[in-house]
């Protein structure tokens, strides 16, 4: 069945977008939070930029770099790869760009929410700065943490643009749910697609919900 | 035994610009107004705030000096913020434990013995949310006393705390006074504060030290604002020698004489130190004979100075022990007062402090 494996192309790419997006997103949200350089701005400007611009010129960007003309279209090549354009890493480069700022920016506010007051008394407390990252920041930042990946993931899993720019509709490859969707109903063949949209907008819906009142325990009861 | 210390350093429109040599042991108190830098030194002392330039010595270790600056935290410092910042996301135990697990020092106090002597067992399984804040405070106490301090910060312990919440904070403070080994330094703004916790106290005024000293020379000094404010006050050492159950009076000696007390009964022969307030002293000429106040001594008046809204303070001394008494400029004028004069004072409350 061609829609399950839809799905579960479009599950996998969330899932290790969101994994990518939590290593690269929590360094830098820290950073944004905690230092004050001039050119900060411009910093907050660029990741932001995905929540303003059409997907579609993202991911034309997108596919002028990676494609066998761009310049990591040509890297690739040459260490004797292919290019990543219409690639399932093709994919997970776009969606991490394209959902970064729904991670970054519940990090930010939840890091910029502790403060320095106890990173401080950490400090006093014998910790180094990366004793009390891990000690202090990251305990105290876990209900942002929750938003972060769920946000990353559905908006991952939701994507259509980008995907569409940049990997095309290659079955089992690239051709995730949102695109199957997209097709069915180019096809007139309109109860596969209910069938295929009624399934996400459930799966979004519990994974949101399960993630939300996970989240609210945790603010209400303290881990 | 001391620590020593420069910081100059601006920070907005404050300007700390202190230098200072306090004793290596011993509880110094910090006071002064708000905005004199009392936290800002504080956070000068912990690292937490680089001071370019600064110089600190702490007991014969360098913590800052021309260009080396120890990062706080290898300062084994015990730093009890005023809003005690435990952590939220850890219980009372869990609190304790990050501070022990991160002591390097052989001598910090065991957790078993900072939880003994800030009476916190009870505690031990709860959540630093459901704390009352005297709780609060003395587990923020404890924590910093588990890091194994060589030198402990406490800025404001008692400062928002309502009467019976300090009276749940005040005794453990004592007791770590008798205890600690270690130099404390305590800001308050509060002076009753100052003269039951401190030995020696410096006094601050808009980022600057006015006044270094022991703590007794300072409260009185007529020339330093302490001895004008109404809360100026003096304590006095005295031995208990009866009770007179019909009165309801304890009887103390001082170097200058009797003083009565009332209330419950005293241990005969322990040592007691009572506050005496200047409102609460008066000046005759001669002996008082009819009169309601029962405190009565011979002094000898030091200084008289002029404070502000037509009041005189005058320092004087009973045997060893020093009084204040705010006066009126007017009385000071129709008793014809000067300094080395002979006078009684009357004293209207005494109130015991330990």
């Amino acid at each position: 069945m061609t829609d399950l494996a839809a799905i579960r192309l479009s599950l996998e790419l969330a899932a290790i977008s969101t994994l990518i997006l939590l290593a690269l997103g929590i360094p830098l949200a820290w950073g944004l939070s905690q230092w004050r350089w001039r050119g900060r701005f411009l910093v907050d400007a660029v990741i932001a930029l995905p929540l303003v611009l059409p997907p579609t010129v993202l991911g034309f960007y997108l596919l002028l770099t990676l494609g066998p003309n761009g310049p990591v279209g040509r890297l690739t090549e040459a260490l004797g790869g292919t290019t990543l354009a219409f690639s399932f890493t093709g994919l997970v480069i776009g969606s991490v760009i394209y959902s970064l700022p729904f991670v970054v920016q519940p990090l930010q506010n939840a890091f910029s929410a502790i403060g320095r007051g106890p990173m401080e008394t950490a400090a006093t407390l014998g910790a180094s700065p990366l004793d009390r990252f891990f000690t202090v920041a990251l305990p105290m930042a876990k209900p942002g943490l929750l938003s972060a990946a769920a946000l990353g993931f559905a908006h991952t899993l939701g994507e259509f643009g980008v995907v569409l720019m940049i990997g095309g509709n290659i079955p089992g490859e690239t051709r995730v749910a949102s695109i199957a969707v997209y097709d069915h109903v180019e096809s007139l063949d309109w109860g596969a697609a209910h069938t295929l949209s009624l399934t996400l907008l459930l799966l979004s819906f519990v994974l949101l919900a399960v993630i939300y009142a996970v989240n609210r325990r945790a603010r209400w009861f303290g881990p | 035994m001391s620590i020593r210390g420069r910081f100059r350093h601006s920070r907005g429109d404050f300007r700390l610009d202190v230098d200072f040599d306090l004793p290596g042991r011993g509880v110094t108190g910090v006071q002064g107004p708000s905005g004199a830098g009392k936290t800002s030194l504080l956070r000068a002392i912990a690292g937490l705030d680089r001071a370019p330039g600064g110089q600190l010595n702490v007991n014969g270790a360098d913590w800052q000096r021309d260009k080396d600056f120890v990062p706080p935290h290898r300062r084994r410092v015990g730093y009890v913020f005023q809003d005690c910042r435990l952590f939220p996301h850890l219980d009372v135990r869990g609190n304790l434990a990050y501070a022990r697990r991160r002591a390097d020092n052989r001598d910090a106090t065991p957790e078993t013995n900072a939880t003994r002597l800030l009476g916190l067992a009870p505690l031990l399984d709860r959540a630093v949310t459901g704390l009352s804040g005297g709780e609060q405070r003395r587990v923020a106490i404890a924590r910093a006393l588990v890091r194994g301090p060589d030198i402990l910060l406490l800025d404001e312990p008692l400062s928002g705390l309502d009467r019976d919440r300090r009276a749940d904070v005040l005794p453990w403070l004592e007791a770590l006074h008798r205890e600690l080994e270690i130099p404390v330094v305590l800001v308050s703004h509060d002076p009753g504060d100052i003269d039951r916790l401190a030995d020696h106290l410096v006094l601050m005024r808009d980022g600057r030290i006015i006044a270094s000293g022991a703590v007794q020379d300072i409260l009185t000094n007529p020339g330093l604002p302490p001895s004008h404010s109404d809360e100026a006050a003096t304590v006095i050492a005295a031995t208990v020698e009866h009770y007179e159950p019909e009165w309801q009076l304890n009887t103390l000696r001082t170097s200058g004489g009797s003083l009565h007390l009332p209330g419950e009964p005293l241990p005969p022969g322990e040592t007691v130190r009572v506050r005496v307030a200047a409102r609460d002293v008066s000046i005759t000429r001669s002996q008082p004979l009819e009169t309601s106040i029962l405190n009565y001594l011979p002094a000898s008046i030091d200084t008289l100075d002029d404070m502000k809204g037509g009041q005189v303070v005058a320092r004087l001394h009973s045997g060893k022990d020093p009084y204040l008494a705010h006066l009126t400029r007017r009385s000071v004028a129709a008793l014809k007062l000067a300094p080395g004069d002979d006078v009684f004072i009357q004293v209207k409350s005494l109130a015991l402090i330990s």
